[in-house]
């Protein structure tokens, strides 16, 4: 496609603190290149606000390269912005058109509450992952690649789902503010591995558990989670959380 | 998990929500099998037998208690949730998501719930009330005495045009409940494997078109006369 330049009007969110109300700022941007990622264009944004002596947007990001699932952007009513399995530092400005508004938010959930501007504290996640997304290994010599056969299958589909990169989208998108994508995601990652049955049923109960106590909602499987997902992450892995959940639940005495 | 927290996890207020709603599914095959035998053309003599069949023999009795426990707790749950995950976003978004990736009536399952509990105050109110309380007027077939359901559905129907709108509304209602509720609950219940995914969802849009539009036709046709 051929590159051109363009003029946007953007309206960001911008809050103080955590205990600041919060209201939309307009800001013109000029000379953005259809080449450059949305975050530098906001970066060309925050340049000039720093020139004309205000407060620079504060946005969290990483990578820059879709991998790392820092860059939390709701963009024009749809999180990571309007293209398919990406995320927003992977989004270009090829997606505008010159003239066009372009309306920022944060991701809105309780239990994502808003640090500063576009930034969230998403260490829910953590505190999820903390519960029970690990498996125990002893140390020492590393073990032979080939030691524990897993089906081709199998493999392929715990990696789909250990391809979630934590970025929240998800609960983002759904109306519920549900964090069933990336529980389910994770959950599934390991249930579909040998290495992870020894703390397979408790580790089901407790990551629900944890979820439930950040204040995430439950799910009714609209589907919004998984049109965003900048992995791709499958809403089966929803379902195999509710199987592991239940089939767990019902056999552990906890 | 403790049994309690079938009715207090998000998980385990999803599986009641998925197994209720799956009894009710049912219930609606009986309950459209036995409507359909007012299209017999017989001045209601099969449909009101098989109404005082259910209403005589201990099993279907039995089940109607099921049925109401299990009503019961599907709109409770179902209301629980609802207010629980709108809860779960005290600000929101300027710009709303709306139907970037998901369908409307996936997102108004509470909405249409309520819309069916309304609908069922009023249909209880026409004819379980009579049939089961005030009592209904005995007509004779064949030397018997039966109650007349039948004409109480006449009754019901016949000259009232708001009535009969009503109840194709629900049956609306009901249609775009199930078209997302069919295929949900069966995800709710852990179903994963593509091939059966695919047998539950294309059952479902079925199920959800067929089922609706045989209720609705029963007061339509009662209104319009094409049952006599
Ligand atoms: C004949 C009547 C009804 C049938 C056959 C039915 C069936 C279903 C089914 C199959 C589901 C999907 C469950 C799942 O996703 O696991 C569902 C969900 C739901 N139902 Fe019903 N339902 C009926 C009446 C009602 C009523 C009267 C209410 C009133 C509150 C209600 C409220 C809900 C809600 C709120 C959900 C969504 C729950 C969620 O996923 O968040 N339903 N229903
Ligand atoms: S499931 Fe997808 S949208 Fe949700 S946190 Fe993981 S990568 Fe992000
Ligand atoms: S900044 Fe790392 S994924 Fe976007």
């Amino acid at each position: 496609m051929q590159h051109y330049t363009m003029n946007l009007t953007l309206k960001v969110w911008r809050q103080k603190n955590a205990g600041d109300n919060g209201h939309f700022e307009t800001y013109p941007v000029k000379d953005i290149s259809s080449e450059m990622s949305f975050l530098e264009m906001i970066d060309v944004l925050n340049e000039q606000l720093i020139k004309d002596g205000k407060e620079p947007i504060a946005f969290d990001h990483d990578c820059r390269e879709g991998i790392c699932g820092m860059c939390s952007m709701y963009i024009n009513g749809r999180p990571h912005g309007p293209w398919q399995q990406n995320t927003t530092c992977q989004l270009h400005m090829r997606a505008y058109q010159d003239g066009d508004t372009i309306v920022v938010e944060p991701w809105r959930a309780n239990a994502f509450p808003v640090i500063k501007d576009l930034m969230v504290d998403r260490s829910a996640f953590d505190r999820i992952i903390q519960a029970g997304g690990y498996i125990s290994v002893n140390t020492g010599n590393a073990v032979d690649a080939n030691a524990t056969p897993i089906e081709k299958d199998k493999a392929d589909e715990a990696f789909a789902a250990a391809a979630c990169i934590g970025c929240g989208a998800c609960v983002a998108a759904c109306k519920n503010s549900s964090a069933m994508l990336f529980v389910g995601a994770k959950v599934s990652h390991l249930a579909l591995l040998p290495q992870g049955s020894p703390e397979r049923k408790n580790r089901a109960l407790n990551m629900v558990t944890q979820m439930d106590k950040e204040g995430f909602g439950a799910c009714t499987n609209t589907g919004a989670c998984e049109a965003v997902c900048p992995k791709g992450i499958s809403i089966e892995n929803i379902a195999r959380l509710n199987r592991e959940y239940m089939m767990a639940g019902l056999t552990e005495d906890k | 998990m403790k049994w309690s927290e079938l009715f207090t996890s998000s998980v385990g207020k999803k599986w009641i929500m998925g197994l209720t709603g799956i009894f009710l599914i049912l219930f609606l095959v009986v309950h459209v099998g036995l409507n359909a035998c007012i299209f017999a053309m017989d001045g209601g003599v099969m449909f009101n037998k098989a109404a005082h069949f259910m209403g005589s023999n201990a099993v279907p009795r039995i089940l109607e208690i099921g049925l109401f426990a299990g009503i019961l707790l599907h709109m409770i749950q179902g209301w629980s949730l609802e207010m629980s995950n709108r809860a779960a976003r005290k600000k929101g978004y300027a710009v709303a998501m709306g139907s970037k990736g998901s369908k409307w009536y996936s997102r108004s399952m509470g909405l249409l719930g309520t819309l069916l509990f309304l609908f069922l105050v009023m249909h209880i109110s026409h004819f379980w009330v009579p049939s089961r309380i005030t009592g209904l007027d005995p007509v004779r077939i064949e030397g018997k005495e039966y109650h007349n359901l039948y004409g109480e559905m006449l009754q019901v129907f016949q000259g009232n045009l708001a009535v009969v709108i009503l109840y194709v509304l629900g049956c609306l209602a009901l249609a775009w409940h199930l078209l997302h509720g069919f295929q949900s609950a069966f995800r709710t219940l852990g179903l994963t494997n593509g091939r059966y995914i695919l047998l539950v969802e294309s059952a479902g849009v079925l199920f959800s078109v067929l089922i609706p539009l045989a209720f609705a036709l029963m007061p339509v046709s009662m209104y319009m006369g094409w049952i006599k």
